[in-house]
């Protein structure tokens, strides 16, 4: 009965006078669609547009100046028989490769170290993200002068200590460039993995590895069987996104080498960049830098099934 | 099945002496809880016995073994933890499985015995479900099984229960005295909560600033509490507390405060001479007020004037003003009280408490 006479003493509110706009936003799908309008607009702009522009060049013989004619999949052929690209496609899936797995377990080590708790830890964090904060552009500079066959710190270093005779010429001799290259990009990119896996770390409780303790698990059996698996799926995104930062490097190696000596360090991103800018050979250049793409896919296709599968299981 | 034997236990983290001197023998077979307040102790008391946590001096035994030095793993100990601490990318038996597995033990073993502690925790059909497909208290159960499985020397119990909803809570806390009453393993249980203490614990060991304040059987706690902070911190609700002067009038000690003058049996009154001229804490129980009638003494009731009532069902709880204090009365539930009500409680003069206003003992 209460009820009843609260319901009924309450007067009837007309709806306002809603004007066109707010009748439109008030659609569910209109609403959402102007809100997604502002991201759908920057990533056409910056994403798509370049994209399909590319596409489009690599199916042209166009120069620097000259818009070119359709010439279907030519360019595709020409790289198949140079045998500079195909040079620049074994070193790239090297060094991805190499720099991938010591980015991995040294990032992975320091994060372990960096997760337990010490005097100066603070401090610490902060000196392993320097890699990461300085310009690669300068500190690729300063690894230049460091590999340098005359003022080299490095072999002044290795003089002194006895190690070495003769001075070692770095990025002169095409067997060690590649391998120079590869550990300027490691200690560029292990601040990333260092500081990712201790975020995701951070997120496994502590008691989980107290209760293993006390369930009889050492150390190593602790990691194997508690903190790995959790970490997985954060690990597989940060490996994700290296090996696609690393597949497309570019300013590194360009500043190191230049792809050179002979090609020792030549990638598809400077191998690119040396035929659409260097020799104005638009069309080409697009076709090696749309080359990597497949690859690619597969890569970021298949990591993506499997953190879809680690986070369901 | 082992005794545990803590000996001048102390524990200092920088600047905080979180664990004074705590001396304490458990027996075999027994269910000790360490209670008290958050900050007390209890809980790194309870990781110091699980090798979670280094000594900063003493000693703990388990069994005959001084295990101070020894890693948790060789402590022959199993824990549940507050938060559960179940393996989120396990299974409930791969969970219940694990510490078996790492010592080693043959699948048959593991499994006649997963299968065992699942039966008697009645989670069978969980068994190969996720933690995370789980409700709250069959998480509980699981980590109750994890460390069933193991049949350890000591079980351990870090606030199993808070994380529950009260009536699940209820349930468990019978469930988990059951499983004790059958296995009769040693166990050490912390809590926060006085009422789990009480119906869970052999014997209670109330703790504040990482001190023991007393060590007694529940109703030995609650009956003869050591001081003030056991008085208060023993009973639901807690215990009411008035500084009264001791005087002595008319052939006997009396307790006066305003709005009170309560006259000491003559048991009682030996004990308090002493304090005659001087004042001292009066502790009564909540339970031990009731409305008096025609036939009580004025000696042992005062006036009091009703402030809150709340309606418990099999009691009533009156919030009541004596002169400057605020007391609790547990009464009838047939007693029809109004707020603002004056009314003259009755008290029992048996149970008076009495404590130094000092060292807070009791007297």
């Amino acid at each position: 009965m209460a009820v009843d006479s609260v319901a009924a003493a309450r007067p009837y509110v007309a709806a306002p006078r809603r004007g066109p706009v707010t009748r439109i936003l008030e659609n569910e799908h209109w609403f959402a669609f102007f809100l997604l309008l502002p991201t759908a607009v920057l990533l056409g702009l910056f994403i798509a547009y370049p994209f399909v522009k590319g596409v489009l060049l690599a199916v042209t013989d166009a120069k620097v100046g000259v818009p070119g004619n359709f010439v279907g999949l030519q360019n595709f052929a020409v790289l198949m028989n140079d045998s500079i690209f195909r040079i620049a496609v074994w070193n790239t899936i090297l060094y991805t490769v190499v720099t991938t797995i010591f980015k991995l377990a040294l990032g992975l080590w320091l994060a372990l170290l960096l997760n337990r708790h010490f005097r100066g830890k603070a401090l610490t964090r902060a000196f392993i993200l320097l890699p990461f904060i300085i310009p690669t552009v300068l500190s690729t500079f300063a690894w230049k002068w460091m590999f340098d066959p005359t003022f080299s710190v490095i072999n002044w270093t290795l003089f002194h200590l006895g190690i070495i005779r003769t001075r070692i010429n770095w990025l002169g001799d095409p067997g060690l460039a590649l391998i120079s290259v590869m550990i300027v990009n490691i200690w560029r990119g292990v601040p990333f993995y260092a500081i990712s896996l201790l975020a995701g770390l951070q997120t496994i409780s502590p008691e989980l590895a107290e209760a293993a303790a006390i369930d009889g698990a050492r150390p190593w059996q602790r990691f194997r069987y508690i903190t790995w698996p959790l970490l997985l799926p954060v690990t597989m995104v940060v490996v994700l996104f290296s090996v696609i930062q690393t597949f497309a490097d570019f300013q590194l190696v360009y500043i190191l080498t230049g792809g050179g000596p002979a090609n020792a360090t030549q990638l598809f991103a400077t191998y690119a960049y040396q035929i659409g800018v260097g020799t104005g050979l638009l069309g080409e250049g697009a076709a090696i830098s749309l080359a990597m793409f497949p690859v690619l896919l597969i890569v970021v296709v298949v990591q993506l099934l499997y953190i879809r599968r680690v986070e369901t299981h | 099945m082992a005794r545990v034997i803590i000996r001048d236990l102390n524990k200092k983290f920088d600047a905080v002496h979180a664990v004074k001197d705590v001396n304490l023998e458990i027996h075999d077979k027994e269910f000790v809880v360490l209670v008290g307040p958050s900050g007390c102790g209890k809980t790194t008391t309870l990781r110091m016995v699980a090798g979670l946590e280094t000594i900063t001096s003493g000693d703990i035994l388990i069994g005959d073994r001084v295990v101070n030095e020894l890693p948790p793993m060789d402590r022959d100990i199993a824990m549940v933890f507050q938060n559960y601490a179940l393996y989120p990318h396990m299974s409930v038996y791969d969970n219940m499985a694990f510490g078996l597995k790492m010592r080693g033990f043959d699948r048959s073993e593991i499994a006649s015995r997963v299968k065992a502690a699942a039966e008697i925790l009645g989670i069978e059909e969980q068994l190969k479900r996720k933690p995370r497909q789980l409700s709250g208290g069959q998480r509980q159960r699981v980590a109750l099984g994890r460390a069933i499985v193991r049949h350890p020397q000591v079980f351990l119990f870090d606030e199993p229960l808070s994380n529950l909803d009260a009536k699940l809570r209820i349930q468990m806390r019978v469930e988990i005295k059951k499983i004790h009453d059958r296995l009769g393993t040693t166990a050490i249980y912390v809590t926060h909560d006085q009422v789990e203490a009480m119906t869970l614990g052999d014997r209670v060991v109330v703790m504040k600033d990482g001190l023991v304040q007393q060590v007694g059987e529940p109703l030995e706690l609650y009956n003869e509490p050591a001081n003030r902070f056991v008085a208060g911190f023993i009973g639901s609700p807690a215990m009411n507390f008035a500084t009264v002067e001791m005087a002595d009038a008319d052939g006997a000690i009396w307790a006066r405060h305003e709005g009170i003058r309560i006259k000491l049996p003559a048991e009682l009154a030996g004990r308090l001479r002493q304090h005659v001229g001087g004042k001292v804490t009066l502790g009564i129980r909540p339970e031990d007020l009731r409305l008096a009638s025609g036939s009580d003494t004025a000696d042992f009731s005062f006036d009091a004037v009703v402030e809150v009532i709340e309606k418990l069902g099999s009691q009533i709880l009156l919030d009541v003003r004596v002169g400057p204090n605020t007391m609790v009365a547990a009464v009838e539930p047939t007693v029809k009280a109004k707020v603002h009500d004056r009314l003259r409680l009755a008290l029992n003069p048996d149970r008076l408490y009495f404590f130094d206003r000092v060292s807070q003992a009791a007297i």
